[in-house]
């Protein structure tokens, strides 16, 4: 077991050396990170060369990859481009945005995506399992960032109609508070949350009833019921547990597209979180925080494919790493 | 569609008409069809006709077209993408108004049958419905571009990793491995702000680009398990060349997951090219596109129709096209016989 997981972990820094590099190229050549400092009229030639130079920006861009590395490892993820100030704090300050929001909608969306899959595969054909069908279908269908404009037009439009805030629809905090647990906080990011829970909802409730309809007509399930288990019973001891298994594999899949989807999500609704830190940054051609974006988000996603698949095993006997 | 009860059946035989009897009229003996335990079909054929009765060959594919055209889900997607691509593709002739031509006397206009601006106006007094109509060929043209050219690529790479394995097999897997462990929307984002910005075919090289992985990985998948299949080493013994065999023995085998997956494809890159419009690194104005549409509705958001009409054609469109591609799915398995009812 150990091994298997000390391979995984070598054999993903070469994808994350060649990611980063392909993605250090593609961010270089696509701005200047200096823009915004050759437009101020009262910033000289000579200060911006000075700025360049410092920064390794005269190099070639295959020079740089390395300059950039060695701030990585030495500086925390160095310095913006654009502010001259440290990456670390932005990065620490939005991704703990990010994963409230993403640990809410989550949690949410894995609690009613099981819930509904497992009535659909029970009542197989009825009716509540056709509209969760359809939903899911139509959840699919649904790009995240339409759903995320109409909740927030919906809101705007009650507010100023009726002058009722239920939700708010955009920032993270009202003036003046900034708890990161608190009825306005909740207020701030329920749209959020909903416009990202949908999606993995659909998902996870259909994953959940094609999982449970396999282990339903399995043989250990006629076995259990044979021997006389009341029919909660086989549901709950015998075929939920063992339905559950490939959706811990999903969900962890799941996250790339998850944190996607929040980029989306939090450009839509203002929110101070990881990816609207992304998007501004990449719109101003901000090289090292993109790429402190991308390395990150790397690494997180890479480290929960590996927990799912460790996971899997535990949670699967049969399972054998070698 | 027309056929029905007994000439469903496999190998299914019509009933006898006098235009099915034998040119000769006499019936040949009927035991020349049985001496063997299963008769060659040439002569399961000759005795069939003389007993006046037609035998239908039927192909796999006919069998998949069979079992496609009886699936009602998928009948009711292939309906609505004639439609919506239709009028995409007939744009100049369907679409009410130029996409661009003003009408400064009805801004902001909500859905009116003023000036038929059925789904009313932007805030320039452009007529919405227009505008859609030609997103939708400009969404077509990035969702077809990116199936067709990701399938060629994946399906070219996919069969020489899977037959030939080794370094390029290595490389295609790392490769794949890249694209699935990374945050696939910021890469693109990454890559978008490089390349594409512009035109829709900047767009869809891009996401051609990421989307060859997946069919690829699907396609070395199947190679990798047929090359060892008896009827390809009887192949080789009989002196098929590797190309013969890449292309005329088992590359037919991939073709149903990746018929499936190119048409899901086209759905994918459709929202995926509406998420980079959306975040301002997709196609630009003044080329309409579904994402771009939406987009402009955040400016505006009074305007619930700015937003509303855009989005829901892309919803349709995913819809359809995931109707499709289950039909799809279910008509290409080549373990099912059955023909649907």
């Amino acid at each position: 077991m150990l091994t298997y997981i000390a391979r995984r972990i070598l054999y993903s820094i070469p994808v994350l050396f060649l990611s980063t590099f392909l993605s250090f190229i593609f961010v270089s050549y696509a701005g200047n990170p200096l823009g915004a400092l050759r437009a101020n009229p009262r910033v000289s030639q000579h200060t911006l060369q000075l700025v360049a130079h410092h920064n390794h920006l005269d190099k070639p861009v295959v020079i740089r990859y390395f300059y950039w590395l060695q701030e990585v490892f030495t500086h925390k993820l160095g310095n913006s481009l654009l502010t001259f100030q440290p990456i670390w704090p932005d990065v620490t300050r939005t991704i703990g945005h990010t994963a409230q929001v993403i640990v809410i909608s989550e949690s949410l969306a894995i609690l009613l995506g099981v819930a509904v899959g497992i009535f659909s595969a029970i009542k197989q054909y009825s009716v509540f399992d056709y509209t969760f069908t359809s939903l899911s279908f139509l959840g699919f269908a649904m790009p995240t960032f339409w759903l995320g404009l109409l909740l927030q037009i919906l809101f705007v439009d009650i507010y100023l109609h009726w002058n009722v805030r239920i939700f708010y629809t955009s920032g993270l905090n009202s003036p003046g508070t900034t708890a990161t647990w608190s009825i306005d906080r909740l207020q701030h990011i329920a749209l959020p949350v909903v416009t990202l829970c949908v999606v993995s909802f659909a998902l996870y409730s259909r994953y959940m009833r094609a999982s449970m309809l396999d282990v339903i007509n399995s043989d250990y399930v006629r076995t259990a019921r044979a021997k006389g288990l009341p029919e909660w019973r086989v549901i709950t001891r015998h075929v939920v547990r063992n339905a559950l298994i490939p959706v811990v594999t999903v969900a962890a899949l799941n996250l790339g597209g998850l944190l996607g989807g929040a980029i989306v999500t939090e450009t839509i609704f203002s929110l101070d979180g990881f990816g609207y830190y992304f998007i501004n940054s990449l719109q101003n051609s901000d090289l090292y925080a993109v790429m402190a974006y991308l390395v990150v988000t790397s690494i997180i996603i890479i480290v929960f494919n590996l927990v799912a698949d460790v996971l899997y095993g535990f949670l699967d006997p049969r399972i054998r790493y070698d | 569609m027309s056929c029905t009860g007994s000439s469903i059946r496999a190998f299914g035989m019509t009933e006898p008409t006098p235009a099915h009897l034998g040119p000769s009229g006499t019936v040949a003996p009927v035991e020349q069809a049985v001496d063997g335990i299963i008769p060659a079909p040439d002569r399961l054929e000759e005795a069939t006709a003389a007993a006046g009765l037609e035998l239908q060959v039927r192909s796999q594919w006919s069998y998949a077209r069979r079992r496609f055209l009886r699936h009602r889900l998928a009948m009711v997607g292939l309906f609505g993408l004639v439609v919506i691509f239709g009028a995409g593709i007939f744009a100049n002739f369907v679409a009410p108004y130029s996409p661009n031509a003003l009408d400064l006397t009805n801004i902001l206009h909500g859905p009116t049958s003023i000036g038929h601006h059925w789904l009313g106006t932007d805030e320039i007094g452009r007529d919405y419905l227009s505008r859609i109509i030609w997103g939708v060929r400009t969404s077509l043209e990035v969702g077809v571009f990116v199936a067709v050219v990701s399938s060629i690529v994946g399906l070219a790479i996919g069969a020489v990793a899977g037959y030939y394995g080794g370094l390029i097999d290595n490389l295609l897997m790392r490769l794949t491995d890249l694209v699935l462990t990374l945050p696939a929307l910021a890469i693109l984002l990454t890559a978008a702000a490089l390349l594409g910005q512009g035109n829709q075919w900047r767009v869809s090289f891009i996401l051609a680009g990421f989307f060859w992985t997946g069919i690829a990985r699907i396609v070395r998948g199947v190679f990798l398990s047929l090359r060892e299949k008896e009827y390809v080493e009887a192949a080789k013994a009989s002196g098929a060349g590797d190309i013969r065999i890449m292309f005329r023995h088992i590359l037919p085998n991939t073709l149903g997951p990746v018929i499936v997956n190119g048409t899901i494809a086209v759905a994918v890159a459709i929202i995926t090219e509406a998420a980079l419009s959306f975040l301002g690194f997709g196609i630009k104005p003044p080329t309409p596109s579904l994402g771009s549409l939406t987009a402009g509705g955040q400016t505006n958001p009074q305007q619930w129709w700015l937003t509303l009409f855009p989005g829901l054609t892309i919803v349709l469109i995913t819809l359809c096209v995931n109707f499709v591609g289950d039909g799809l799915r279910d008509a290409l398995d080549p373990q099912q016989r059955r023909v649907r009812a």
